[in-house]
Parts: structure tokens; sequence; C-alpha cells
């Protein structure tokens, strides 16, 4: 890993973190006081939701252990199923690994703490273009983190005072998949991958409750696509290099 | 206030949470992999991002179920070629909410 200081001074990260980070932040704003709310009517404090968004960060699994408090579960149950609902993050921490080669093991212990759906895919279209870097992954990472902490707290403290659903906010992490999707579209193979993973989520997700859909539909297609590849790779010959 | 155990739940979902994030990249960021599985993990991006788009945005409910013919959905499909033409992720974010907005406007 070469060094460029005059690139990389901590103010010049942080800016190209932010500056990345923006639309997740925008994304987790309605989510983090939707939740806040929430957990407040379920009789948690603020503290209370601050500490639980700090330690676990991982929205969907947060929901669902507060409406599972609200209906007496017992810690046992509900951190099994917060396990089941995170485990998807497993995929998305392989795909990372491909660009953290070398990264010195106390640096990968707090990047992997700020792995989600959205930073996971928006770093790595981020690495894949080039001109980033760990530092600056993880500054999104962190930048994110402390938008969903913030914005879960809020909601505790006063969010039922925010009108709902303005301005369209609650879009904004689907337009921002969209397009890291269409990022990721960089051939016919990864078309192929794409719908396969959409049809078989689709499908997976109507007969099983659940997120399972997501991890399963994903290994399906990979391995399809990667089966694809290998029997044809002519028909599936991308443009530019692989 | 914190009680002890809210505050075990809390360790006991980080933890849980934490190990999947964090196990492929200190097992496998330290060396170099298979051709095979390099080019496996090449496709999860895009399959991930469509397995969670796709059921996002043509099913509904609880139990799921397929719907057709909803603002998500109707409001991607401009996105999408929006994001397709001009590969802008700010304007395509900016577009979806207006859009979104719109259509909760117009068609309720």
């Amino acid at each position: 890993m070469t060094e460029r200081p005059s690139e990389n001074n901590t103010p010049t990260i942080l800016n190209d973190g932010f500056r990345a980070a923006w639309p997740i932040c925008v994304g987790y704003v309605p989510i983090g006081l939707a939740f806040g709310v929430l957990a407040q009517k379920a009789g948690l404090s603020a503290l209370a939701v601050g500490l639980m968004s700090a330690l676990v960060f991982a929205g969907s699994s947060q929901f669902i252990a507060v409406a599972m408090l609200g209906a007496g579960a017992g810690i046992a149950a509900i951190v099994a199923t917060t396990f089941a609902v995170n485990l998807r993050h497993l995929l998305m921490s392989s795909a990372l690994s491909v660009h953290l080669k070398g990264v010195r093991r106390r640096w990968l212990t707090l990047f992997a703490y700020g792995i989600t759906d959205e930073s996971f895919a928006l770093n790595l279209v981020r690495f894949r273009e080039g001109g980033w870097d760990w530092r600056r992954a993880l500054a999104v990472n962190h930048v994110t983190n402390a938008a969903w902490v913030t914005s879960t707290v809020a909601g505790a403290l006063g969010g039922a005072l925010i009108p709902a659903h303005a301005f369209g906010i609650d879009y904004a992490l689907m337009g921002m998949f969209l397009c890291l999707l269409v990022y990721q579209l960089r051939g016919r193979i990864y078309v192929l991958t794409a719908l396969i993973a959409g049809a078989a989520a689709v499908a997976i997700s109507l007969m099983i409750p659940g997120n399972s859909y997501i991890v399963a539909a994903s290994v399906i297609a990979a391995t399809a696509g990667l089966f694809i590849r290998r029997r044809w790779p002519r028909l599936t010959r991308e443009r530019g290099s692989p | 206030m914190i009680t002890q155990d809210y505050l075990l739940l809390c360790i006991g979902m980080g933890l849980v949470t934490y190990v999947p994030r964090w196990a492929p990249l200190a097992a496998l960021s330290q060396r170099s992999l298979p051709r095979w599985l390099e080019e496996w993990l090449d496709l999860i991006p895009a399959a991930i991002l469509s397995a969670l788009i796709v059921p996002a945005l043509l099913t509904a409910g609880e139990p799921r179920q397929l719907t057709l013919w909803n603002n998500d959905l109707l409001v991607a499909a401009p996105v999408f070629l929006f994001a397709l033409r001009t590969r802008s992720l700010g304007g395509t974010v900016v577009l979806g909410m207006a859009l979104y907005w719109l259509a909760g406007k117009v068609l309720g």
C-alpha cells in the first residue's frame, strides 16, 4: 500500500467519505426516525435506542428486536433471530475482502463494524471504479453509522413531531440501490446474474417468511452465473477487463 | 434507564451481527483466493442488489404477496432508466424522491 500524503490526509479522506455517503445518510433519516418513534412507544428511552443502534447498527434486525421485545420475547430468541437476519453480511464481507487485501487486522476490525447493505454496495462500486481505498471506505462506514445512531435517537426524542413520508424521502435508499445496481451491470453475465437473483428472490420471498431469500437468491444466482460463465465463455465475454 | 437485561440483549445482538461482518474479512483478505471463488464473489454484488431490490418492488404485505402495481414499482422504471443514461448517483436519488413524492400526491 503506497502512501500518498497529499491525498491521504484526514480532512481529504473524511471529505471524500462524506461526499460519497450522503445518499445513504439521507436514506437513513426516515428509517432511523421511524425506528426511534417505534422503540420509544415500546418503552425504550433515547439512551437505550442509542445503545442498540451503536452496538448493532443493522436496521431491520433492530425493528424486529423491538417488535419482539413488545411481544415479550426472551433475550435468546431475539439474539438468535438477529443472527439469522444479519447473516447476509457474511456474503458482503466476503465480496469486500477482495478489495481489502493487506489491510491491517485492527483496521479490518473497525471496518467490519460498519458493513451494511448500503455501505457495502456503495464501497464496492467505488473500489471497482478506482480512486478509492480502505480509508475512504472506512469513512463511509462510520459517517453512515453516525447518521443512523443520530437519527434513531432523534426519533426517540421527538420523532413524532416530524411529518412522516415528507419529500419522498422514503425512496432515497431504493433510488440509491437502483443506481448502484446499474453500476454493477458491466456485461451480459452481470445482467443475467441480476435477473436470476431477482426472480429467485421474489419466488423464495413468497414461499418463505423472513429475509433468508436475500442470501439464498444471491448464492443461487452467483453460482448459476459462474457456471454459465465457465460453460459459455464466449457468450458472456465482457466489455473491457474481467 | 438501561436495565442489565437490556444491556445483555444489545451486547448479544451486537456480537452475532458483528461476527458475520468480520470473519470473512479477517479470513479472506490476508490470502489470495482461488480463481473460481474470486469470479463467484465478483458476481455477488449484482446478485445481492437485485435480491434486495426486486422483492421490495414486486411484493408487499405480511405474508408477502405479489403486487404488480404500486408506486414503488411505477417510480422504479423511470429512475432505473435515468440511472442507466446518466450514471449519476445523486441525481438518481433526488429524482427517485421527487417522483415518489409526486406519485404519492397524484396516485395516493
